[in-house]
């Protein structure tokens, strides 16, 4: 079994302080940029794919399973959250829970359908099981097919900050990524992230250990999955919509690329890719259905090149872990 | 009871393509260690070769049957030699994700020049019409979609099976190391596989052609429901592939007669059911 990416000895105490820095450099960057003149939608938007992209990473990148149906926990917890807010009229920050809740209670079911099979099974299996769900939103009353929810009204967070205020809205999207990333970060580096990467390295091995390897791999799933839904709910306050498009395959594919382009089982390169592809949607949203090709020739160039992803490569030059 | 029919034979036309597909995939898989994303968008390619032999060319539906397959089978030979073949010896996810581009390519590429609706295709003359059976209305297209996709998995399950040429690719699947020590070229091996197997998902795209007209995006869904029909088959028998393929296409027609909100659902339904009550999938060995 070939490792999916550098061997890697657990974190000396210099390599947390070396992330430690790139983080608070990472969060102070992020915290000016409403006054920097860049758009913050856009900012917000990526820093949502961003979570989504970290949370899939703590699967592929510490776990070893390649899911490609992440769409379907952001998906759904977009719709939950927007039934909540909109429908019931709850607050936001339970409009947040109902959202987490729902992917959470997916991922449990998902999670322990798919993790009976290993490696490319296990994609196939997450994959048929987003589109069964794409097809169940398409047909279901409360989503609106093809129209979405739309109109989602965003509300006051705790009954103290207005969401409507596009700098207040950005500061809870930044707290709430750096929340999300710091998370992450600490099951990386907890035992139990310790474990997963052991099983990643070598299974059979693990488990002669007397590691309950399934376990661990159906909590590192429930994790992502519930995380993910994190970052969908968020998604439903920027975008302020929940349509078809976040549950569809599509989608699942662009999380790949994300975390693929900035370095799988790296500790930024989720974040760094994120916004790469954010940003090329962006700016190439003219050339129409060439996107999609462009994105094609960056998955191709990634796997035969490039398998480090942006962060990988410089950590390895560095040798740091980042 | 005429409806029911019709759509047990719809469900048999849709079994023969997933079939075929699951076929392609499962031979691809044994000899390359690769799941290939990018086989729904050779599946369009199949057809759009068939529509460009008949309205560039003037090549007529007999001979797109023979001559798109090779030429889809040739481009799928140089993306082995070019790309898959550097792959050896990584992960298996990355053929996942690199055939995964590959299929975003083909499908942004065909897309941009043909739009996301259908271009017809004619039925050939000597397929039109009908014949009644008595107790329903047979067209004869289908009737011969459905017995030459069969006589085609039964071909290449012979081939597989039974030859010569079928004992090396299975030995070479086992232990490409050791055949190569009794002087077989198995790399070449390797590329007419993957060859073959994009021929016959390129053979399924012209069969379909006349049925479901051509599109870009025909095979991007199609691919994920074949993965499902994997995933219940499993990858380890020729035969189970084949028989899986047509099972579930009939109960998927069965069901759009019964149960029509389930028809696009019933097969990752089953997957569920499957992977419950037994992991392996229906035919497979453990992974």
């Amino acid at each position: 079994m070939t490792a999916l990416t550098d061997d890697r000895l657990p974190a000396p105490p210099r390599a947390i302080r070396d992330e430690m820095i790139v983080f608070v450099v990472m969060a102070l960057l992020l915290a000016a940029v409403p006054f920097s003149g860049i758009y913050p939608f856009f900012v917000m938007q990526a820093l949502c794919f961003a979570l989504l992209a970290c949370a899939f990473n703590l699967l592929i990148g510490y776990g070893g399973l390649l899911s490609f149906g992440h769409a379907m926990f952001m998906g759904t917890a977009g719709y939950c959250s927007a039934h909540a807010l909109k429908v019931w009229a709850l607050p936001p920050e339970l409009g947040i829970l109902v959202g987490i809740a729902a992917a959470f209670g997916l991922s449990l079911i998902t999670g322990f359908i798919s993790i009976r099979r290993q490696g490319i099974y296990f994609s196939m299996i997450t994959l048929a099981l987003s589109q069964l769900l794409y097809f169940i939103y398409l047909q279901a009353p409360f989503t609106h097919g093809e129209d979405g929810i739309q109109g989602i009204p965003q509300g006051r967070m705790f009954g103290v900050f207005d969401l409507t205020k596009p700098t207040v809205l950005y500061y809870v999207v930044l707290v709430s990524f750096l929340a999300g990333f710091l998370l992450i970060y600490r099951i990386i580096n907890s035992p139990f992230g310790e474990v997963l990467k052991a099983i990643r390295e070598n299974e059979p091995r693990a488990i002669s250990l007397g590691y309950r390897t399934d376990q661990y791999k159906f909590l590192a799933f429930v994790l992502s999955g519930t995380l993910a839904g994190f970052a969908g709910s968020l998604k439903v306050f920027v975008a302020q919509n929940a349509s078809l498009t976040d549950v569809h395959w599509s989608m699942s594919g662009e999380v790949v690329l994300m975390t693929l382009v900035g370095g799988l089982g790296t500790i930024f390169g989720p974040v760094v890719g994120a916004f790469a592809i954010i940003a090329m949607q962006q700016y190439l949203a003219s050339f129409g259905q060439w996107v999609t090709v462009i994105q094609g020739s960056i998955f191709v160039i990634c796997v035969l090149t490039f398998r480090r992803g942006v962060i990988g490569e410089i950590a390895h030059y560095l040798r740091r872990s980042l | 009871m005429q409806a029911l029919y019709a759509q047990l034979l719809v469900g048999l036309i849709n079994g023969s393509f997933y079939a075929l597909l699951s076929l392609g995939l499962a031979v691809i898989f044994g000899m390359l260690n690769i799941i290939n994303f990018a086989h729904g968008a050779v599946y369009m390619m199949g057809a759009f070769a068939a529509y460009f032999l008949l309205n560039l060319g003037g090549i007529n539906y007999w001979w797109a049957l023979l001559l798109a397959p090779i030429i889809v089978g040739i481009f799928g030979m140089i993306l082995e030699r070019t790309m898959l073949q550097w792959l050896t010896g990584l992960d298996h996810l990355y053929g996942l994700l690199l055939t995964f581009g590959i299929a975003l390519i083909v499908q942004g590429v065909f897309q941009n020049y043909f739009g996301s609706s259908g271009l017809p295709y004619a039925i050939p003359d000597q397929l039109k019409g009908g014949m009644n059976l008595g107790f329903m209305f047979l067209p004869v297209y289908r009737g011969w979609v459905v017995i030459f996709s069969l006589v085609v998995c039964i071909a290449t399950w012979f081939l597989i099976e039974k030859t010569r040429l079928g004992a090396y690719l299975r030995a070479a699947t086992e232990n490409p190391t050791l055949v190569r020590a009794f002087g077989v070229n198995v790399p070449r091996m390797i590329t007419l596989t993957y060859g073959l197997g994009v021929g016959l998902a390129a053979l399924a795209g012209v069969l379909s052609a006349p049925i479901n007209q051509v599109r870009p995006l025909m095979g991007a869904d199609l691919i994920i429901v074949v993965f499902a029909v994997v995933v219940i088959g499993g990858m380890g028998s020729i035969m189970g592939s084949i028989i899986t393929g047509f099972a579930l296409g009939v109960i998927e027609g069965m069901t759009k007669y019964f149960y029509p909100e389930a028809s696009n659902t019933v097969v990752f339904v089953l997957m569920v059911l499957v992977l419950l009550v037994k992991p392996t999938g229906l035919t497979g060995r453990a992974a």
